[in-house]
C-alpha cells in the first residue's frame, strides 16, 4: 500500500518548522497592525501569544492535579449500575 | 382547531407519531420534510402572540414569536433536518420518532408565551430525549438513561414548584424577564439551570449523551441544553450571577475534557464548556453580550452537531468510541476527518468560521463592560477551547499513532448531512450579516478588524503549541474522572445499603426484645379484661364530660397563644 504523504517524517517535520514559522509571523505582524487593547494588561508585547500558552499550561497543570485526586480505571462503575 | 395544526413544534410531534407506521422512501421523506415544514411555518408565522386557549382559568399562549424565538425556533429546525439526514440509517426504530419529538417539544418551549405551555413542552423533551437515550439499546444506555431521568425529573419539579409560585404570587402565566428576587424566581433559575448542564449537577450530561448510539448523540447534544440558554436569555438576562456560573461551566469543560479518554464524553464535556460561554454572557446582560449568546447558541448547535456527526461516523464505521484505541483514521475516513477539522475550528472561534463571528460577541462585551477578570477568564477559555476539542478531538481520532484501523467513510446520506453542516459553519464565518440580522438585538460589531483577527490567531496558535508541547502530559489512558455524579452513583447508593443494614439490625433486636416486651404486655391487658378489670368497668357520664372540657380548655389555650 502506497504510504500516506502524511505518514513521512520528512513532511512531519515540514509541517512543524512551517507551524513554527506562522507562530512567528503571528508575532512579527504586531509590528504592521495596530492592536487597539481594551485592557493595560493587552498592550503587553505579544500577549495573547504568551497569554494563550500559559493558560494552556495552566489548565493542563490543574487537569493534571485533579486526575491525582480523581482519576479512576474506567470499568470503575461498571458494577454497580448494571444490576 | 386547525390554526394548531400550524404550530411548527406540533408539525414534528405529530410528525413524530406518524414516522413509526411509514415505510422505506416514504420514512425517508417525511423524515426530511417535517422539519423543513416546521422552518417553513417558523418564518410564516406573524411577530407577536399567535395562539391562545384558557385552560383552568389560565391563559395560555403557545405561540408567541418575536426575534429571538425565531432564531431558536430556526435552528432547532436545522438542527432536526440535518440530525434526521445523518439519522436515516439508524436501525432502530424508536429513535428518530423520538428524535422528532424531543426536536418538535425544544420549539414548542421556545415559541411560549407563557409558563405553563414552557413546563409541559419542558416535559415532553425529557421524555423524547430519554426515549433516544433508550433507544441505543445497551445495558450502559438504560442505565444512563435511569439517571439521565432521575435528574430531570428533579429539574421539572423544581421548576414547576417555582411556576407555581410565580402564577400565585402575580396571577399571570406571561413568560416575562424575571429576576432572582423570590423563592419561586430562585426556584425557576434553578429549573432552568439543571437543563443547561450548571454545577453541580452537570456531570448528567457527560455520563448520559455519550451512551446513546452513533446517531442519538447528534440529537441530544442540541436541544437540551440550548432551550436552557433561550429561557435564561428571555427570563433572566443580566442576572450577574451567571457570570460566575458561566465561567464556572467553561474551566470544568475544559479540565475533565483533557482527562477524557471516550472521544464522545470529550465533546460532551465541551457542551458544558461552550454553554458555560452563553450563560457567562447572559449574566453581563448587555445587548452585545445578549445576542453574543444567542448567537453562539446559533453557531454551537451546528458545529456540536458537526463534530458528533463526525465522531458518530467513526463508532459506526469502527465500533470504537476510545482515544486509546482509535488513530490514524484519516488515510481511509478523508470526509469525516475534514468535515470534523472543519467543526473543531469552528468551535475553536478560528477567523473564517461561525464560532469566531458568535463567541467573540460576548468577550466585546466583557471588554466593553470593563469587567477585566471576566475577560481574562475568558480569553484563557478561548484559547482551552482550542486545546480540550479543537486540536484533542480531531488529533487523538484521525491522527497520533496509527490504530492500523482502516474504516470507510461513512454512507451518502452521514456524509451529505456532515457537509451540509459544514458549510453553514464556513458560511456563517464568511458571511456574518446573515446571522446578526436575526439577533433579538442590532448589531454594531464588526468581527474582521485586522487587530482582532490576529490577537485570536496568537491564542489559539500558541494554545496549539502549548499541546503538542505538553503532548505526553495529554497521553489517553483507561481512566476516567470521578464527578459529581459519583455522589448519587456510589455514595448515596452504598449510604443507603448501610442504612438498611443498620435498620435491618434495629428490626431484629427490636422483634426480639419486642416478642418478650409483648408477651408482658399481654398477660397484663388480659389481667384487666376482667369484669371487675381498669378496661372493662363502667364510668360515670360525669367524668366523661370533664375529660371533654379539659380537652377543649387545652384547645381553647393552644389557639389562644398562637
Amino acid at each position: 500500500m502506497q504510504k500516506h504523504w502524511l505518514d513521512q517524517p520528512r513532511n512531519v517535520r515540514l509541517l512543524w518548522r512551517a507551524f513554527l514559522g506562522v507562530l512567528v509571523a503571528t508575532v512579527l505582524a504586531e509590528f504592521l497592525v495596530h492592536l487597539h487593547p481594551h485592557f493595560e494588561i493587552e498592550s503587553l508585547f505579544a500577549f495573547h501569544a504568551w497569554y494563550g500558552f500559559l493558560a494552556c499550561a495552566l489548565m493542563i497543570i490543574v487537569a493534571r492535579v485533579l486526575a491525582f485526586l480523581l482519576k479512576r480505571r474506567d470499568s470503575y462503575y461498571d458494577r454497580s449500575d448494571h444490576d | 382547531m386547525i390554526e394548531w395544526l400550524a404550530h411548527p413544534g406540533l408539525v414534528l410531534l405529530l410528525g413524530a407519531m406518524l414516522l413509526p407506521f411509514l415505510r422505506a422512501r416514504a420514512r425517508a421523506a417525511a423524515v426530511l420534510v417535517l422539519p423543513l415544514l416546521a422552518l417553513i411555518l417558523v418564518w410564516r408565522l406573524p411577530d407577536g402572540a399567535g395562539l391562545s386557549a384558557q385552560w383552568l382559568g389560565y391563559q395560555l399562549t403557545p405561540i408567541s414569536l418575536d426575534k429571538l424565538s425565531r432564531l431558536f425556533a430556526t435552528i432547532f429546525s436545522i438542527m432536526a433536518f440535518g440530525g434526521g439526514l445523518f439519522a436515516l440509517a439508524q436501525p432502530s426504530r424508536l429513535e428518530l420518532p423520538a428524535a422528532y419529538l424531543y426536536a418538535g417539544a425544544a420549539i414548542g418551549v421556545v415559541l411560549a408565551g407563557d409558563l405553563i405551555s414552557v413546563f409541559v413542552f419542558w416535559e415532553l423533551m425529557a421524555v423524547g430525549s430519554t426515549l433516544v437515550l433508550w433507544s441505543a439499546g445497551t445495558a450502559a444506555a438504560w442505565a444512563a438513561s435511569r439517571r439521565y431521568v432521575m435528574i430531570h425529573l428533579l429539574g421539572g419539579v423544581i421548576l414547576f414548584a417555582g411556576i407555581s409560585g410565580h402564577v400565585l404570587g402575580t396571577g399571570d402565566t406571561a413568560f416575562v424577564r424575571m429576576a432572582p428576587d423570590s423563592i419561586a424566581h430562585w426556584l425557576i433559575l434553578i429549573g432552568f439551570l439543571v437543563n443547561a448542564g450548571a454545577p453541580p449537577l452537570s456531570a448528567w450530561l457527560p455520563d448520559a449523551y455519550p451512551e446513546a448510539s452513533w446517531s442519538g448523540t447528534v440529537f441530544l447534544s442540541a436541544f437540551t441544553t440550548k432551550t436552557a440558554v433561550y429561557v435564561l436569555l428571555r427570563g433572566f438576562p443580566g442576572t450577574e450571577f451567571l457570570i460566575w456560573v458561566g465561567l464556572f461551566m467553561v474551566f470544568y469543560g475544559i479540565v475533565y475534557a483533557l482527562l477524557e479518554n471516550d472521544m464522545r464524553r470529550i465533546l460532551a464535556y465541551s457542551i458544558v464548556n461552550q454553554v458555560g460561554f452563553m450563560i457567562a454572557g447572559i449574566g453581563i446582560g448587555t445587548e452585545m453580550a445578549l445576542n453574543g449568546a444567542a448567537a453562539h447558541a446559533f453557531t454551537h448547535i451546528i458545529y456540536k452537531g458537526l463534530l458528533l456527526m463526525s465522531a458518530g461516523s467513526v463508532l459506526f464505521a469502527t465500533g470504537k468510541r476510545k482515544c486509546s484505541e482509535l488513530g490514524g483514521l484519516f488515510h481511509s475516513m478523508p470526509a469525516a476527518t475534514i468535515c470534523g477539522i472543519i467543526g473543531a475550528l469552528a468551535i475553536s472561534s478560528f477567523p473564517l468560521t461561525s464560532g469566531f463571528v458568535s463567541k467573540s460577541m460576548v468577550s466585546q462585551a466583557a471588554a466593553d463592560g470593563h469587567l477585566t477578570w471576566v475577560w481574562l477568564a475568558l480569553a484563557a477559555a478561548s484559547a482551552g477551547v482550542f486545546l480540550h476539542a479543537g486540536i484533542k478531538f480531531p488529533w487523538f481520532v484521525f491522527f497520533q499513532k496509527d490504530s492500523g484501523l482502516r474504516p470507510a467513510d461513512p454512507p451518502a446520506n452521514m456524509r451529505w448531512a456532515m457537509y451540509g453542516f459544514s458549510f453553514l459553519c464556513l458560511a456563517i464565518g464568511v458571511w456574518p450579516e446573515a446571522l446578526y440580522r436575526l439577533l433579538p438585538h442590532a448589531v454594531a460589531y464588526e468581527p474582521y478588524t485586522a487587530a482582532h483577527v490576529l490577537t485570536q490567531l496568537q491564542l489559539l496558535l500558541f494554545s496549539g503549541l502549548a499541546f503538542f508541547v505538553m503532548l505526553p502530559w495529554l497521553k489517553r489512558t483507561l481512566t476516567i474522572t470521578l464527578d459529581t455524579d459519583w455522589v448519587y452513583r456510589v455514595f448515596l447508593p452504598a449510604l443507603a445499603m448501610a442504612a438498611g443494614r443498620g435498620i435491618g439490625g434495629i428490626q431484629k433486636g427490636m422483634l426480639r426484645g419486642g416478642a418478650a416486651i409483648g408477651a408482658r404486655l399481654s398477660i397484663a391487658i388480659r389481667r384487666h379484661q376482667r369484669a371487675d378489670g381498669f378496661l372493662m368497668r363502667s364510668r360515670p357520664t360525669s367524668v366523661m364530660a370533664f375529660w371533654a372540657m379539659l380537652v377543649l380548655l387545652a384547645y381553647l389555650i393552644v389557639n389562644y397563644i398562637q
